[in-house]
């Protein structure tokens, strides 16, 4: 028999978007506002509107239960309300409907190195970082040397961390919230920084605090972290839950829920287009081997890409040179990839139809690229548009070990294998 | 993976029940959390200090330096070539003292007015009372303000004024400097997230407080009659008093005190609830 320590019921976070008449103008300025106070009692009067605004709900209707000692991993894409509803339990932000019971100290780890200040030493930043956190200078002085241990930087104590390497800086920062003894940590993706060894060691020291009868709330995209870590599961889409049990089934729902249909990317209506328009790109789709559509793509799997075209004329046999750029997160281009090549150029094109690329055991890692469309017909270019599509690749099993590789250096992966001859 | 449930563990009955849930119109202080938090509020302003003089030659010696010079060019302006009355006493010991006021308050007020917006990373990352935010802000010219305390001591000596029993009395007068700067500084901080005017007026409204305030010259200069108009100014009530503390003499009477203190109080009460009343959209704006 566990006790609940957390009691969610129908908790929410709306937003009020302010439809902006003035585009550009992102804080409010006491002008803007004595001059809407002035003319808002005149507006009532006449029985107007107020205001175009409109309410958002980054949160809906959440409700759980979570027991002692359990290790609840929150999952979901991004803007799915998870960073929400951390900040809502860690009580940054106050929801605006529904209410949640917390029995316990409760610890939040939403960034690794909330507080500290570059210019102040290390043996300065873990009081005050650990102050921030909620620790007493008691408890952290009892911690001390566990804390320098745990994050290996002795020789570094009496440096600013302004000199630290950035290893060593999360280091430190994850050592000091890792000793953090509240009842309920609610931490969120902060694991994907570091070495991956040191990353084994956070996660290590992570299931050891939630041994101890602590419990943890874990956000993170990594469904190895959250596979390790966790117990249960909740899936969050679009601000609600869509699934509350064990692990392994929230992981699954959550991977299917993500390759369920999937709108391809309309390009029929870009303005921001060069070339004849004989032939144009009307969208992109990506599907998977077994020909599922998906919006996201996992390093290692094959993909496919449709670019669906209208054309002017039908032909037999066209020279087609189509090809797209792929751009890195950073915005390096990083590869082209096209029918020239390849020497597949020689194509037969309809009025209607699509162009596919097929690309075994997707070999980019975790990222947002960009790509830009390009097509050449007959010698004259028919159609281009810059930043067409954008490819959202998630952490896959690109090596198949049976782990997701993470975005650690890099874009690209490459296949490869490792030998050792001795003498 | 782990197993959730392990039968040895028992909760502590006594554990702290958090709820969360909206709060409508005026919130309470919420005080036992403060409390709790109050080493918070001792490393926030140690480190505000720690940072202040890092990375100086000269360090603290700054502290003496800055207001000392500050005394001795308002010395040479306003008492030799103004000539302001300085009620009979020299002029640099006359005018430090009030400058020891001013400096605390302005540069509380100067400190805390930005220091939430400062501080935006912690607000939209981790839970404490924001209130430890400005508040630390006013706890760390403390620092400032002992070493100025040190030096008017000095000059006392210097220029053979005897104390007397009244500077017994200097820590109310500086426990009415506090709770105006403290006050004030909760006002403007919370405003500024809101509208970031309040960072371009608050360097502006400081340059003028300190000549509507008697730090350059006496309030004597004030007709009696309006001097219990002229304490609605807090600062006056204030810089007057730490001069019948530390001189020994003034033209500070009970009604100027009690109207001074009245606005000081008033001012940091509304402060805090003003404070606590939006505190919970901080995240959500800044």
């Amino acid at each position: 028999m566990s006790y609940s320590v957390i009691q969610a019921e129908n908790l929410g976070k709306s937003y009020k978007l302010v439809r902006q008449i003035q585009p550009g103008k992102g804080y409010k300025t006491l002008q803007e506002d004595l001059r809407s106070a002035l003319r808002w009692p005149l507006a009532r009067l006449r029985g107007e509107a107020n205001h175009k605004k409109e309410t958002f709900w980054a949160l809906k209707d959440v409700s759980f239960e979570v027991k002692q000692g359990e290790v609840l991993g929150i999952i979901g894409r991004n803007g799915a309300g998870k960073s929400t509803l951390l900040k809502l339990l860690a009580r940054i932000t106050e929801p605006s409907a529904g209410q949640a019971r917390l029995v316990g100290r409760v610890g939040s780890l939403l960034e690794v190195g909330t507080g500290f200040h570059p210019e102040l030493t290390g043996r300065e930043n873990i009081y005050l970082n650990g102050a921030i956190l909620g620790m007493s200078r008691q408890e952290i002085r009892r911690k001390f040397d566990e804390i320098v241990d745990f994050a290996e930087v002795e020789q570094f104590l009496d440096t600013p961390v302004k000199r630290y390497s950035s290893g060593m800086y999360v280091r430190l920062a994850f050592a000091v919230a890792a000793h953090l003894e509240p009842e309920i940590l609610i931490v969120d993706e902060v694991l994907a920084v570091g070495d991956s060894r040191f990353q084994e060691k956070c996660l290590g020291k992570m299931s050891s605090v939630a041994h101890e009868g602590r419990t943890i709330l874990f956000v993170s995209h990594s469904m190895a972290a959250v596979q390790q870590l966790c117990s249960t599961g909740i899936v969050l889409d679009r601000g609600r839950v869509v699934f509350n049990g064990p692990v392994e089934q929230a992981i699954a729902k959550y991977t299917e829920r993500n390759t369920g249909l999937v709108q391809g990317i309309d390009l029929a209506d870009r303005p921001d287009r060069k070339g004849s328009q004989a032939l144009r790109f009307t969208s992109v789709s990506l599907h998977d081997e077994q020909d599922r559509p998906i919006e996201r793509v996992l390093s290692g799997q094959d993909l496919r890409l449709r670019f669906y075209y209208d054309s002017d004329k039908a032909y037999d046999k066209a020279l087609v040179n189509l090809a797209f750029n792929i751009y890195s997160p950073q915005g390096v281009l990083l590869t082209n990839l096209n029918t020239k090549d390849v020497a597949q150029s020689y194509l037969p094109i309809g009025r209607k139809g699509y162009f596919e690329c097929q690309w075994p055991r997707f070999n980019l890692r975790s990222g947002v690229y960009t790509c830009t469309l390009f097509c050449e017909l007959n010698g004259s270019i028919v159609d281009w548009i810059q930043s067409a599509f954008q490819l959202h690749v998630e952490d896959g099993d690109f090596f198949n070990t049976g782990s997701l590789v993470e975005r650690v250096q890099g874009d690209v992966l490459v296949a490869y294998d490792w030998y050792s001859r001795i003498g | 993976m782990n197993e959730p449930n392990n039968p040895e563990l028992r909760l502590d009955p006594h554990l702290p029940i958090t709820y969360i849930r909206p709060t409508k119109g005026w919130a309470a202080l919420n005080l036992g959390d403060l409390w709790r938090y109050r080493e918070l509020l001792l490393i926030l302003a140690q480190r505000d200090v720690k940072l202040r003089y890092k990375q100086t030659v000269l360090g603290v010696i700054w502290v003496i330096l800055q207001p000392l010079l500050a005394a001795f060019i308002f010395a040479v302006i306003f008492g030799r070539f103004a000539n302001l009355p300085s009620d009979g006493f020299p002029y640099l010991l006359f005018t430090y003292a009030g400058l020891l006021v001013w400096n605390y308050f302005s540069e509380s007020v100067g400190r805390a007015g930005p220091s939430l917006l400062d501080q935006s990373r912690l607000i939209t990352k981790v839970y404490f009372p924001r209130l430890l935010i400005p508040l630390s802000s006013t706890v760390g010219v403390l620092v400032d303000l002992t070493v100025a305390l040190v030096v008017i001591l000095g000059m006392l000596f210097f220029f053979a004024v005897a104390p007397t029993w009244q500077l017994l009395t200097l820590p109310l007068w500086l426990l009415l400097v506090t709770v105006v700067a403290a006050g004030v500084g909760l006002w403007l901080s919370a405003l500024s997230v809101y509208y970031r005017d309040f960072i371009f007026a608050v360097p502006f409204v400081l340059q003028v407080g300190l000549y509507a305030s008697p730090v350059v010259y006496s309030a004597s200069l004030v007709p009696e009659k309006l001097r219990g108009l002229y304490a609605l100014n807090p600062l006056v009530g204030a810089i007057e008093g730490v001069r019948w503390a530390v001189l020994g003499r003034s033209i500070i009477t009970w009604e100027m005190t009690a109207v001074s203190a009245g606005i000081a109080l008033l001012t940091f009460l509304s402060g805090l609830f003003f404070f606590r009343r939006v505190e919970r959209t901080f995240a959500d704006v800044i």
